[in-house]
């Protein structure tokens, strides 16, 4: 299995020139059914991510971005259309395991998410230590003193006081309880980490210093993050690389130092143009227009309608193209 | 546009040592403290300013907007709207209030009734006011025109759900100006939206304020993204505001280490970011049950005075003019 992930997985190379490539997601596409037709939520996206980088992806809500992280962790709803495409993590073709193995050897134990508001998730009546360690206890993967001995390093790590394992839920604030989930996603050691919009829910200052723990990680314990937010200030603090999403489709994936200076494709720009900054004195724009519906994309470039530089060779689709060190999927580029 | 800046030295809205406490009650009767949500808190607003009021979640700026619209009774203080007393009125006779002050609330899909049409929402007010039959019509033409939903008729059949979220903000902005009030109060109001729209909403909120010489209190966590739609900015902290300046001071020169510190966690899109650490102050904001005593930021602030802000409460200083901040280190 791995030769094979090997073989397939050199189209989808990653940004970095080291061949050490931890996850490669190659031609991936989620489709849902609804009740007025397929909704396109992730179309043929590809990209790498190489070990010990940090991965951001950007994108307005609805552009498929929680759907991807959903589609890695194989976390699907019941009403898919479409899955398919392959997934390569440290070599393994995650699309080719059976339901059981990835529970048990991937999910969690290879890949953890924060997903969502998780800090409201928590089990009310089960102590946070407890739901910490418990990833551990089942299936006898570590004996009960190992599992909280663990424990009790990861919220060490992540800056919870050991005596708040033995509260319950409530009993800790919004912060204390987003780094309790932090806690959960590390205590398995996974490779990757998967965290989407981890600090939306929170305050200016909590989620700077929850930030600070995130980055404070990443250098600790060389850990690979996939951080997904369509906060862009907050999303610099952790990126090597950005991938930018837009409709269902990847239209960019640039070294954080470029995307975060000059981002080269339109959408990317006008995303960039949009945010504003507390310190350089620039009034931000907004983008003009809607992003097109899901269930039935337009032909060709899908940004084309709100594009201010757009002409005639837009009405196809654009591939990527490699621009300097980036890819970017648009004509301008040819 | 011009004469509109002139009059601007009109206050339309002043509010003097304000306090909403909570009362909180055990077993159903037995009184147990009060939550003190708004703590002696003055201002004041003039007519065709916009103010931001920037704080944490439970700092006390929804219950302070919840105050000044007659929503929540508050417990002491004065507040006065265009020279007319809101305090200690009942609810029926604030209905003048309710006409002179329009609200946008933070989440739009949850503002409006889903099994309304646009032209309902827009009629409700209409009809509870007891404005003309007549002047609907043309009233809520002329409103739509200006959050630019049109083609009009396009919308006026539309339910709620049948619009995007900027849409739907546009809407809920309609319909707080739909009785043309003088004062807008806007509880974060893109917060739910898109990177993308949010400057969309914000410049024509600072449209509409700038032709109709409206009054606009914004309430944000977000700093940045009004900077650029209003002219001062209250923070608060802990039920208090702490620091009153003008937008440009605020960025420029803040003076108390809790501004000081929202500045610092607040950061703008750079690569650099990745590699350092942000000087955050420890700790979590105190209990608005038990406040600390004296200033209430003392036990996370870097710059304390020990023996005097820990224990003594800080009055108002103006180290410069028009830049208030309650902080011993300006004494």
């Amino acid at each position: 299995m791995k030769a094979a992930g090997k073989a397939v997985a050199g189209d989808a190379a990653s940004l970095s020139t080291s061949t050490d490539t931890l996850l490669k997601v190659n031609d991936v596409c989620l489709y849902f059914r609804a009740s007025n037709g397929v909704v396109r939520a992730v179309d043929h996206v590809s990209f790498g991510l190489a070990r010990g980088r940090s991965l951001t992806i950007l994108g307005e809500s609805g552009c498929g971005k929680t759907s991807l992280a959903r589609a890695i962790l194989r976390l699907l709803p019941r009403n898919v259309e479409t899955y398919s495409g392959r997934i390569f993590l440290d070599g393994i073709d995650l699309m080719r395991l059976d339901d059981e193995s990835f529970r048990r050897d991937v999910r969690w134990v290879k890949i953890s998410m924060v997903s969502q508001a998780a800090m409201n998730s928590l089990n009310p009546v089960l102590k946070v230590g407890y739901q910490v360690a418990e990833p551990l206890l089942i299936d006898n993967r570590r004996s009960k003193e190992e599992a909280f001995e663990r424990a009790r390093e990861v919220f060490r790590i992540v800056g919870v006081p050991l005596p708040f394992m033995e509260r319950y839920a409530f009993e800790l604030s919004g912060g204390m309880r987003q780094r309790t989930i932090i806690a959960m996603a590390l205590v398995a050691n996974p490779l990757l980490v998967i965290l989407d919009e981890p600090t939306s829910a929170l305050d200016v200052l909590t989620q700077a210093n929850i930030m600070n723990a995130l980055k404070r990680i990443k250098h600790e314990l060389h850990l690979n993050f996939i951080l997904i937010t369509h906060d862009i200030a907050t999303s610099s603090e952790l990126a090597d690389e950005v991938l930018c999403m837009y409709a269902g489709q990847l239209v960019e994936h640039s070294k954080a130092e470029r995307f975060y200076r000059e981002p080269l494709h339109p959408y990317a720009r006008k995303l960039m143009a949009a945010v504003p900054t507390l310190r350089v004195d620039r009034k931000p724009e907004f983008i003009t227009g809607v992003p097109p519906s899901l269930l039935n994309p337009p032909e060709g470039c899908r940004f084309a309608d709100r594009c201010s530089r757009r002409f005639e060779r837009c009405q196809e689709e654009p591939p990527f193209f490699d621009h300097e060190d980036a890819k970017v999927k648009c004509w301008l580029y040819e | 546009m011009s004469d509109a800046r002139q009059v601007a030295n009109h206050t339309l809205l002043s509010v003097k040592d304000l306090r909403t406490w909570f009362e909180l009650k055990r077993w159903g009767f037995l009184h147990a403290g009060f939550v003190r949500a708004v703590d002696g808190v003055s201002f004041q607003v003039k007519l065709g300013e916009a103010v931001t009021v920037v704080g944490e979640s439970g700092s006390g700026k929804t219950t302070l907007i919840r105050t000044i619209l007659g929503l929540a009774r508050p417990t002491g203080g004065e507040i006065s709207f265009d020279g007319r007393r809101i305090e200690g009125q009942r609810p029926q006779d604030l209905a003048w209030l309710r006409c002179d002050v329009g609200f946008v609330q933070q989440d739009p899909y949850g503002a409006l009734a889903p099994f309304m049409t646009v032209d309902r929402i827009l009629k409700e007010p209409l009809a509870v006011n007891k404005v003309d039959e007549n002047e609907h019509e043309e009233r809520i033409q002329a409103v739509l025109g200006e959050v630019r939903l049109v083609p009009i008729e396009d919308f006026l059949n539309k339910f709620p759900h049948m619009l995007s979220g900027g849409q739907q903000q546009r809407l809920v902005i309609a319909r707080a100006m739909i009785l043309r009030p003088k004062l807008i109060v806007a509880d974060e109001p893109v917060s739910m939206l898109d990177a993308s729209v949010r400057v969309e909403i914000l410049e024509l909120m600072r449209k509409i304020q700038q032709a109709h010489n409206l009054s606009v209190i914004y309430i944000t966590h977000d700093l940045s993204s009004v900077r650029y739609f209003s002219e001062r900015v209250f923070i608060m902290y802990a039920a208090k505001i702490v620091e009153k300046t003008d937008v440009k001071q605020v960025v420029q020169n803040p003076l108390h280490p809790y501004t000081q510190a929202l500045l610092n966690a607040i950061p703008d899109p750079e690569p650099e970011n990745a590699g350092r650490f942000r000087d955050i102050p420890p700790g979590e904001p105190p209990s608005l049950i038990s406040p600390p005593a004296g200033c209430r930021f003392h036990p996370r602030c870097p710059r304390i005075i020990k023996g005097l802000c820990d224990r003594d409460e800080p009055p108002e200083f103006e180290p410069t003019p028009d830049h208030f901040v309650e902080c011993w280190l300006y004494k």
